[in-house]
């Protein structure tokens, strides 16, 4: 593929902390290559800042760039980690563009992700989700021999599928209602096909449902806008798996 | 000061079973009174702080990321080891032991590799039951595949995610304690300072990442689980805020720094396309498994890969090690590669990166698919197509990666790569039980310098990080806490406590007011060359001592003119990165020092001056099998404590892979 280099109008959110209402700013960047990654990107534009002193340089979360930490998190033109399907923010290139684009640049917008500083979001909401039962209560020298309870390995392939959520908060700034129900979905599906995971499945569902509903995430009204943003192209399926765990739950607990 | 490292008395198969049987316990009302502390939060920190929360003790966590589930244990992509012998192909603990005493070139102690070989069955265990996914076969049971430096198939995995499974299994442990209210939690919190009192550790100095503010926390027991300094580099396949500011600060606190010249170089990674490359991607070890590695015979050959015909090609691992072929250690990969670029023989616009090939790969598992589907007269455009079906689900979302970074099919054109620093060996010494020199401070995982001698094995990362947290410390930690527990809880607002934050304070404050013209990554780059170039892949006295004075002309130059933007009590990542790169330049100068002491080449350290006739590794066991422990003494000033290395039950050799 031949490699160019491109001028790009940038306009990003800038907010100081969680109290500043915030506004979108006009950068330009010139030179940049189609090898760089969208990060990498967002590098030359605060060098550019550091050396011109007088904005502040963007702040974004961002750690492994490889896709699989989950920390990248912006909002491209209208769409979590951009235009590329099943990508992060991190591995966004930037041959995705051409010269002259203009790139909006977002937080993700949910009540339960309040914005830190400019691009950076609080997630902590999802580490409360799976402390409310996103595991399996097995504690350090409790096992049997690792081989002793075959799982089919179709199962075995639908949990490995759903665990690859890299619990970024994509799925929620995607959905009109800020729901979290394809990240719920995901930890729920995982360990209900498992039959390590059955015998605490019922407790599982509710208690991590009722945290997801106290956090502040909207209700799932099934529109797929999750499933189509998700970087790690989590199935829906998860989502109607939740559903009937949730519903059977909801049934054997009245008893 | 002579270096005890309490390798417990008695054959090798029972140092750990007769430690286990005599250590000392505390019992449940004590544990609850017990206060540790845990700086990171990867595999081997949140391994450690669920199993410690399990036993009672009163745990809290520290990352500096927005979650510990982010930790850089989650990239791990290829597998773990252990000595399951599932594949009756031989394996046992002893060859498990061997391996990695060997792959790690002779320079690694007997006593842990050996514990870890045993204790590596039960993270398999422990791991299936959390639900980790692993990879099974259509009978319901668990898959393996092979890896570097091994003849037998011992890797377990879960599709190239291995870590990401791994991590999420031991975040959910840890989890489900801070729900328990065992373990509190301070993400976007960086460890700054170790705090000791009369010798002892007894807490540290934390900074919230959020707000500026200092914060002083008290643990009888610290625990450093803060992973490697790959970054010391600049371009490496760390993740962006991989540090080694809190084992430095430890370090600097009278901790010795074990063989911190032990760098691995991982062969296969994508190569660098341009000056705004920010970090390295691996592709994982498990692609050599398949793939197969070439250059072209003719120097400066410009066609495109498919164009050169087999003859032509020079499939190098192959030619030069028989045995082992593409399946040889990483250093030995990554020096292959390396050598053939500096000839000449190097492909794609930089020339520095050779050919990693699937074409093969994709014929021989069509042909077996065929088979398997009972297929006749099948076209060969067909037996690709089958191919390519078995390598996606086997390497799908690596040779994806490749495919966004690039903008190349690898399915179609032979992938690039080159070797990029990927895992430090070193780190901060440790006895048996994993403490530092600094008593009641303890380093875990990648943080310590103990398993892997001058090399690590692939798929071993993993594994011994999860061994440290799952299954040793929780033991041997006791044995120091046991004597800890008339210890009442020391105030935050003693005079150790409010001298170190002060001088934590003194220092952000000092770094805010340089005011300078140069940014933070500026100085880091530099750096980065320096240590590429002169302690790198290769090494050689002279240009390491031209590598100390640059790098204390750096530090100099770093101190009076970075540029350092917005405020102090705010979020503000370039006043954390300056404090990191700051520590980063001290370690560079250690890290040459060091190199240009062990004047032989093993494992991931090169030197120039010690290579045989053929160009391989020459190893001197007469004068430098001991493991580096630096004291730090003052300002570009370090002591060197030597621990001699004693082999009992291997026969040391020179390393062959022919």
């Amino acid at each position: 593929m031949e490699h160019y280099n491109m001028n790009l109008n940038l306009k990003v959110w800038r907010q100081k902390n969680k109290n500043d209402k915030g506004s979108l700013v006009d950068y330009k960047v010139s030179g940049i290559s189609s090898e760089m990654s969208f990060l990498e990107m967002i590098d030359v534009l605060n060098e550019k800042l550091v050396a011109d002193g007088k904005d502040e340089p963007i702040a974004f979360d961002h750690d492994c760039r490889e896709g699989i930490c989950g920390m990248c998190s912006m909002y491209i033109n209208g769409r979590p980690h951009g235009p590329w399907a099943g990508t992060t923010t991190c591995q966004l290139h930037m041959r995705a563009f051409k010269d002259g684009d203009t790139i909006v640049i977002e937080p993700w917008r949910a009540k339960a992700f309040p914005v830190i500083k400019d691009l950076v979001v609080d997630r902590t909401a999802f580490d409360r989700i799976i402390q409310a039962g996103g595991y399996i209560s097995v504690n350090t020298g409790n096992a049997v021999d690792a081989n002793a309870i075959p799982i089919p390995k179709d199962d075995a392939d639908k949990a490995f599928a759903a665990a690859a959520c890299i619990g970024c908060g994509a799925c929620v700034a995607a959905c009109k209602n800020a729901s979290a129900m394809l990240f719920v979905s995901a930890k729920v599906s995982q360990l209900a096909l498992l039959p390590q995971g059955k015998p605490e499945a019922q407790k599982r569902v509710l208690d991590m449902v009722a945290q997801m509903d106290k956090e502040g995430f909207g209700s799932c009204t099934n529109t797929g806008a999750c499933e189509a943003e998700c970087p790690k192209e989590i199935s829906l399926e998860n989502i109607a798996r939740l559903n009937r765990e949730f519903t059977s739950a909801s049934i054997m607990s009245e008893e | 000061m002579t270096l005890n490292s309490k390798i417990p008395a008695g054959p090798i198969e029972k140092k750990w079973e007769d430690y286990k049987g005599h250590v000392k316990l505390v019992n449940p009302a004590n544990k609850r009174k017990l206060e540790i502390i845990i700086v990171g939060t990867g595999l081997a920190g949140a391994s450690a702080a669920a199993s410690l929360g399990e036993l009672g003790y009163k745990v809290k966590t520290f990352c500096f990321q927005d979650s510990p589930r982010r930790a850089h244990s989650i990239a791990a992509q290829g597998g773990i080891n252990a000595a399951k012998n599932y594949q009756n192909d031989g394996d046992s603990v002893y060859r498990l032991f061997y391996d990695t005493i060997k792959g790690g070139d002779y320079r690694a102690r007997e006593g842990n590799v050996h514990r870890l070989a045993e204790v590596s069955t039960n993270i398999i265990d422990q791991c299936v039951a959390q639900g980790v996914p692993f990879a099974r076969e259509y009978g319901g049971l668990l898959s393996n595949r092979s890896f570097g430096g091994t003849q037998v198939q011992r890797t377990f995995y879960a599709a190239g995610q291995t870590g990401q499974q791994l991590l999420l299994g031991a975040y959910s442990a840890l989890e489900r304690q801070i729900a328990l209210g065992n373990v509190t939690q301070y993400s976007r919190h960086e460890m700054l300072d170790v705090v000791t009192i009369d010798g002892k550790a007894r807490g540290i100095i934390a900074k919230n990442l959020v707000t500026g503010e200092l914060e002083r926390h008290f643990g009888h027991a610290v625990l450093l689980c803060t992973g490697g300094y790959g970054n010391v580099f600049y371009l490496s396949t760390n993740a962006m805020g991989s540090n080694v500011t809190a084992a430095w600060k430890a370090h600097k606190k009278g901790a010795f720094f074990g063989n911190p010249c032990f760098t691995q170089i991982h062969p296969t990674c994508i190569p660098v396309s341009g000056d705004h490359q920010s970090k390295l991607t691996l592709m994982s070890e498990s692609l050599r498994n398949d793939g197969r590695i070439w250059v072209p015979k003719k120097q400066g050959d410009t066609r495109k890969p498919n164009e050169i015909p087999e003859e032509e090609r020079d499939y190098y691992l192959e030619r030069r090690y028989p045995a082992f072929g593409n399946l040889v250690p990483r250093d030995v990969a990554s020096r292959a590669a390396k050598e053939r670029c500096d000839a000449g023989f190097g492909v794609g616009a930089s020339k520095m990166a050779v050919y990693l090939d699937y074409a093969d790969a994709i014929q021989r598992y069509g042909k077996i698919e065929v088979g398997k589907q009972g297929l006749d007269n099948v076209s060969k455009e067909k037996i690709i197509e089958l191919g390519k079906a078995v390598v996606k689900e086997k390497y799908g979302n690596l040779l994806d990666m490749y495919s966004k970074i690039t903008g190349e099919n690898p399915y179609e054109v032979p992938m690039r790569i080159y070797p990029a620093v990927h895992y430090t060996m070193g780190g901060l010494w440790v006895d048996y039980e994993l403490m530092t020199s600094v008593p009641g401070l303890y380093a875990l995982g990648e943080a310590n310098f103990s398993d892997h001698g001058a090399n690590r094995l692939g798929a071993s990362a993993l594994m011994q990080g999860l061994a440290d947290g799952y299954f040793v410390i929780p033991y041997t930690i006791g044995n120091y806490l046991a004597d800890e527990i008339a210890v009442k809880p020391i105030p935050t607002d003693s005079p150790e406590f409010l001298a170190a934050e002060k001088a934590t304070a003194d220092r952000i404050n000092t770094l805010m007011n340089i005011k300078g013209t140069k940014s933070v990554e500026s100085f880091h780059k530099r750096l980065g060359k320096i240590m590429w170039d002169k302690c790198g892949m290769a090494r050689n006295a002279e240009g390491l001592k031209e590598a100390i004075t640059e790098i204390q002309a750096l530090k100099k130059e770093f101190w009076s003119d970075v540029k350092i933007p917005g405020d102090i009590n705010s979020f503000n990542p370039e006043l954390d990165k300056a404090g990191r790169v700051a520590d980063f330049i001290e370690l560079g100068e250690l890290m040459c020092k060091d190199a240009l002491d062990r004047n032989e080449s093993c494992g991931g350290h090169f030197r120039e001056e010690s290579q045989t006739e053929e160009g391989e590794a020459l190893r001197d066991d007469e004068h430098y099998k001991y493991v580096a422990a630096w004291e730090f003494k003052g300002e570009s000033d370090w002591q060197l404590n030597k621990e001699e290395l004693i082999y009992e039950n291997i026969k040391i050799a020179a390393r062959s892979y022919k």
